[in-house]
This record gives structure tokens, sequence and C-alpha cells, in this order.
């Protein structure tokens, strides 16, 4: 899959999705998604490697913090910053 | 001394967690496993392990990671400052592995078995020294998961049990020491639940989904039973069970039908992708 990552809407969208589809729940964008529990270190692993090979980023260092994962808006901020418009 | 390294034995779901701890901690090991494909996923597996635990905040900052080589024999236990023993859970395994290290290491090495349940002083008949044998249970995965069940067999030595907490207090875990028994504290009460969490599901009184989200909203169950099921393993599991079973008599470690059909097909969990849940392939 190729996403322009410069275009935060529509990687909004696609965030969304993959996330609302794994948690099998609707979730405002700025919704923290690990606070009601159950989800797990797994799920966050799972965000991680989703976003890299999506938007074909590389995620590392002091960007590997939880804190950055919590909500789809702090997610597409981690990609609008580490972005091009790469495809993975 | 200290910058000995460990040997970890067992390149499985354990020996990869444990690895993942001790070198997260900036301590060298040696990961041993008689399986080459085993082996040959185990730097994957670890470097995964290593990223999740660094993204859920559990690794001292700044520390250098502990080197980690690989070893297709045993013999590399030579020299170690600790075995750690995370093979299979058979007792005829466990004791010819832990025969053969005893007689490649100096007395007063620790000799440390990570199994879930059988008694350590029965695996101590295999070793030279029964002194230097005790039992840690770290779970899965070791470097989330904060408190580490210890188990000092009757003829578990004290410079032993000082050396194992010593180390669990370099990696960061506290320990709580129990004594030996079939299943010690947690595989004696976990084990007979989850078998009972997947005979409900068996007996079609409800879907493993809402098992867990019962277990974990009401119960206050950190992942649900039958969620800790695909992540222990179930192959393992099951194992366990029929180690308990035999061993305590209880018949509610028998393994319910569904468990043992799941290994059948070869559903044994996050490990193989699917058990109770399917699992994306990046996160295995
Ligand atoms: N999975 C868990 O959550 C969990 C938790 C606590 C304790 N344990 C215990 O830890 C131990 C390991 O469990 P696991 O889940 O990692 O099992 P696993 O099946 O994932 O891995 C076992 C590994 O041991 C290797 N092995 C078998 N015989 C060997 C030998 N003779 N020499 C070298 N390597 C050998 C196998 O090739 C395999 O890679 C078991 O005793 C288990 O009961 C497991």
């Amino acid at each position: 899959m190729t996403v322009p990552t410069d275009q935060p809407m529509e990687v909004q969208a696609a965030i969304l999705t993959f996330v609302e589809a794994r948690t099998r729940t609707s979730w405002d964008p700025g919704a923290d998604i690990f606070a009601t529990g159950g989800l797990s270190s797994l799920f966050a692993m799972e965000l991680v490697v989703h976003l890299e090979k999506t938007f074909g980023i590389s995620i590392g260092g002091a960007d590997m913090r939880l804190e950055n994962f919590r909500t789809v808006d702090s997610m597409v901020g981690l990609v609008t910053r580490l972005g091009g418009n790469v495809s993975a | 001394m200290k910058t000995e390294p460990i040997a970890v034995l067992g390149a499985g779901v354990m020996g990869v967690g444990i690895t993942t701890l001790l070198a997260g901690h900036g301590l060298p090991v040696r990961l041993v496993d008689n399986d080459p494909v085993k082996l040959a996923q185990a730097p994957g597996r670890i470097r995964r392990e290593l990223r999740m635990a660094q993204l859920m905040g559990v690794l001292p900052p700044g520390r250098e990671e502990g080197e980690v080589s690989l070893h297709g024999d045993l013999s590399a236990v030579r020299g170690a400052r600790v075995v750690i023993e995370a093979i299979t859970e058979n007792a005829d395994l466990k004791t010819a592995v832990l025969a053969d290290v005893s007689a490649l290491v100096p007395p007063a090495t620790p000799l440390v078995s990570n199994t879930s349940s059988i008694p350590i002083d029965e695996l101590a008949d295999a070793v030279r020294h029964p002194a230097d044998l005790i039992g840690t249970h770290f779970m899965n995965p070791p470097a989330l998961i904060g408190t580490t069940e210890v188990i000092r067999g009757v003829r578990t030595g004290e410079a032993t049990l000082e050396a194992v907490r010593g180390l669990l207090r370099e990696v960061g875990r506290r320990p709580v020491v129990v004594r030996d028994a079939p299943g010690f504290v947690t595989s004696r009460l976990l084990h007979p639940m989850i078998n009972d969490a997947a005979r409900v599901v068996q007996e079609g009184t409800a879907s493993a989904e809402d098992v867990d989200a019962l277990m974990q909203g009401c119960l206050g169950h950190p992942t649900g039973p039958l969620r800790t099921a695909d992540l222990i393993g179930i192959d393992n599991l099951v194992d366990s069970l029929w180690v308990l079973l035999k061993r305590t008599g209880d018949e509610g470690c028998r393994p319910c039908d569904l468990l043992l059909q799941k290994v059948a097909d070869g559903h044994h969990g996050r490990k193989t992708g699917q058990g109770f849940y399917e699992y994306e392939e990046s996160t295995r």
C-alpha cells in the first residue's frame, strides 16, 4: 500500500481504518486507545510494524515510546514527522 | 565474574524472552538450541522483543545491549556464569540436558530451570550437585513482567538462592521465593484455570472473546485466560497440564478436548499465528 504522508487527513483515515478493524471498535482520533484497558503491548507493537510498512518509515530511538501510539492523532503526528511519500 | 556470559538453553518462546530481558539489561548471553530452525529465527525474535520492551519503556535507558551469540551445542555452557534451562516441558528431556550441563560446568555454577510445573527436586536427581539447581519461573514476556516466582528445592543451596536473587536484581525483577511442589504457585493456579476457560468455550457457553472480556472486565485478569493460553503456547500449556495431572492426580488438570484439538491442528497460539485468536505475522 502507498499512502502519501503529506496528506494528514488520508493518513488519519488509513490509521483509523486499521485501528478500528483490529479493535472492532470505533474511535475518536483523539481518544486514548490504550486507556480503557484490554489492549496490550502486543497490539502496540502491531501498530509500530503496521505504520512502518504502510508509510515506509522506520521508527526507532526516542520515537519508540507508547505515547506516540496512544491516539490516532499522535500516530498521524509521528508519521507526518517521519515520512516522505514512501511506499513499502 | 560479572561479565561472564549467561547460557540460556532453548531458543523457543521463553529462551528468546529471557535472552531479551538479559541482553536488554546489558548482560551477554549464549543462546543454545539443538534445532537449527529455532536458532535461525532467534535473532529476529529477540530484536522484535527488544523493540517491544523499548516501546513499553521497561529497559534501563542508555544502557548498551548485551551481546547475544547462538550455539547449536551444549558445550557453549562452559565458562558461563549461570545456566538457565528453558527447553521443552518434558521431564526426560530436561533431566538429560541438565545431567550433561552439570558435567560441563564447575560446581557452584547456578543451574536454573524455567520449568512451569516439574518439581525442582525431581530434576535435581539428574545433576552432580543438587545444591546448585533452582527454579525460576519467568513468564512471557519476561521483560514486561516485573515479578518472578523462584522455586527453592529441598536440596537447593543458600548460595544458589543468593546468586539468583542477585541476578534478578540486576535485571530489575522482584523475586517471590516459594517451596517446591508440582506447578509451584502460579502454574498450579493458572493452568487448571485456563483449562476450565477452554472447557467453557468447548461446551458452547461463550466464545473465547467473551470469556476473556468477562475475566478482564469483571475479574481484573490483565489479558484474559485464552489470550494468555495463546501467549504461553498451547502445546506447552498441554505439556504442563500433563505434568500436573500426573503429579497431583487433580482431574482439573487433564487437558480438555479443545486444547488437545488445537495442538493436533498445529494451532499453538501466537507463535504459530493461530490459537484461540489469529496473529499477524509481523508481531509473532
Ligand atoms: N511459554 C510460556 O509462557 C512459559 C512460561 C513459563 C515457563 N515456561 C517453561 O519454559 C520452558 C520452555 O517453554 P517454551 O514455551 O519456550 O517452549 P518452546 O517449545 O517454545 O521452546 C522450547 C525450545 O527448546 C528446544 N529444545 C528442546 N530440546 C532441546 C535440547 N535437548 N537442547 C537444546 N534445545 C532444546 C526446542 O528446540 C525449542 O526451541 C518450558 O519448561 C516451559 O514449561 C513457559
